[in-house]
């Protein structure tokens, strides 16, 4: 399976996991400081700057996309529940 | 006493409800002495505007008022400064009678306003600060001011007359039908509570919603509950600016990063482990660290000192198979205050089972902190060896305050496969 390595600038850590893993997934078991509100797209809680590597994300969904732009987020940012 | 609509200026009329019998307001405060919901219409040359409603029971006063000062025709313009039901009870049916309206509404109030009115087909007008609408002669602008107290909350100003629409800031759980400050009965606990309880876990955005609010001219501050404020408005901004503002200078703070590590101890073995985390956090340039014992204080105190630290670790025992009461209800107190993305940790002793340790962290990352280094579980009497182990708990969670925790590469098997450990 394709791996991915995932780096947390806030705690220094990174992960490698298998592609396609969802970052909420990641975040809270290693303990990032990325918050969650919904967990379902909906309330912008969790949404987090990309530092870098934002070719190797998925694409943005509707949903992920109309709430970004609702929260006036910058190309950089994404919903950590979502992406 | 007011029962329909009480000019605030030429053209400028309250029409609100008074509802003097309530005494608990959405669940968690009291009111002993009710409370208003606080609606306003302001007539401009060329339209009337509405600025929010009330909740749903008091619609008919509502409309009574609004009826007395204009017709449902004249109404250009809704502007809803917060869409919580106790301001839009009446919308819909407000909509309905008036359905030229334009519906005016922060950025952020886009979706709620279409689960509040279960519809996606809604005709309505975002807006932010700097965003102004004509009523003719008249003009109202709009300050996005959010999480005061929810993400869509803003306020409406009227230019010309400098009359502030704040929404729930500046409120107040305060029934009293002499409606104007330099009139009712004394409210000042009423302020305060609803700012401690409302206002205080948003405090970052009180103060830049201040510095919007502080530069305009204020003769009168007209807000969603409680009196109006017409004697003195400015007192009542800086009141609120103190407010969110620490009383006494944080003088650790100001040197070093502060960890709060708190802990209960039954016979002295986590008490033993909390010096030691104490002693490794210590060990690290830059951090300040302090020791609490729950059993000697009272929450209130606490929280106020959680509010201003960077870091907190807490200590508890196990006790049939779950952490102490104290420690429990220190962290269920913690909703007035913004703890979000500090660092949290947990460490204790334990003899048979040990499961409080985890079940903190699990509430310390559900309260939205950070829980990067897993805690130190000992059975019964700390060994030396396992307090050489609590000091460099200590000390990975004062690197991680100052950060200069070690960069790590793991797989995520690891984290799956042992959670806990798999952090430290």
């Amino acid at each position: 399976m394709p791996k991915a390595n995932v780096t947390f600038e806030d705690i220094g850590v990174t992960v490698t996991v298998p592609a396609g893993t969802r970052l909420i997934e990641i975040s809270e078991k290693v303990g990032a400081g990325i918050t969650y509100g919904c967990r379902e797209g909906e309330c912008a809680t969790c949404m987090m700057k990309i530092v870098a590597g934002m070719e190797n994300m998925s694409e943005r969904s509707v949903l992920e996309d109309k709430v970004l732009q609702e929260n006036m987020a910058g190309r950089q940012h994404r919903l950590a529940c979502q992406a | 006493m007011s029962d329909g609509p009480v000019e605030l200026a030429p053209g400028v009329h309250w029409l609100g409800a008074l509802d003097p019998h309530l005494r608990v307001f959405d669940v968690i405060l009291k009111t002993a002495n009710g409370t208003s919901y606080n609606a306003y219409c302001v007539r401009g040359e060329r339209g009337v505007a509405v600025i929010d409603t009330v909740k749903a029971e008091y619609a008919d006063r509502f409309f009574a008022s609004l009826e007395q000062v204009a017709s449902y025709d004249e109404i250009t313009v809704i502007v809803l400064n917060h869409l919580e039901p106790d301001h839009t009870g009446a919308l819909p049916e407000l909509m309905r009678r008036a359905p030229q309206a334009r519906l005016y509404i922060s950025v952020k109030a886009q979706m709620m306003l279409k689960a509040l009115l279960k519809s996606e087909d809604l005709a309505f007008v975002p807006v932010d600060t700097g965003d102004t609408v004509d009523l003719g002669g008249r003009t109202l602008a709009f300050l996005n001011t959010p999480f005061l107290h929810w993400p869509d909350t803003q306020c409406t100003y009227l230019k010309e007359d400098a009359l502030l629409f704040s929404g729930d800031v500046f409120g107040c759980h305060f029934c009293d039908g002499r409606l104007f400050n330099d009139r009712v009965g004394d409210f000042r606990f009423s302020f305060e509570y609803y700012y401690q309880h409302i206002m205080r876990p948003f405090r970052e955005h009180v103060r830049h919603a201040l510095d919007l609010i502080e530069p305009l001219d204020l003769a009168l501050i007209a807000p969603a509950h409680g009196p109006i404020l017409r004697d003195e408005p400015r007192a009542y901004v800086q009141r609120y600016r103190q407010l969110s503002a620490p009383q006494l200078r944080n003088e650790a703070a100001d040197r070093a990063k502060t960890l709060l590590i708190f802990y209960i101890s039954s016979y002295g073995n986590t008490a033993r482990m909390a010096l030691a985390v104490r002693d490794g956090a210590e060990s690290v340039d830059g951090v300040r660290a302090s020791l609490y014992d729950l059993q000697g204080g009272e929450v209130t105190p606490f929280v106020d000192l959680i509010e201003e630290a960077d870091g907190i670790v807490f200590g508890s025992p196990t006790i049939n198979g779950d952490a102490v009461k104290p420690i429990w209800d220190l962290l269920s107190s913690l909703a007035v205050v913004n703890i979000k993305d500090k660092l949290g940790a947990a460490f204790g002793s334990y003899g048979w089972t040990g499961e409080a340790v985890q079940m903190l962290e699990d509430r310390l990352r559900g309260l939205k902190l950070r829980v990067p280094v897993g805690g130190v579980r000992v059975k019964l009497i700390p060994s030396d060896e396992e307090l050489d182990q609590c000091r460099r708990f200590g000390q990975q969670l004062a690197e991680h305050l100052t950060g200069r925790n070690a960069r790590r590469v793991i797989d995520m098997s690891e984290l799956l496969k042992e959670p806990h450990h798999a952090q430290g």
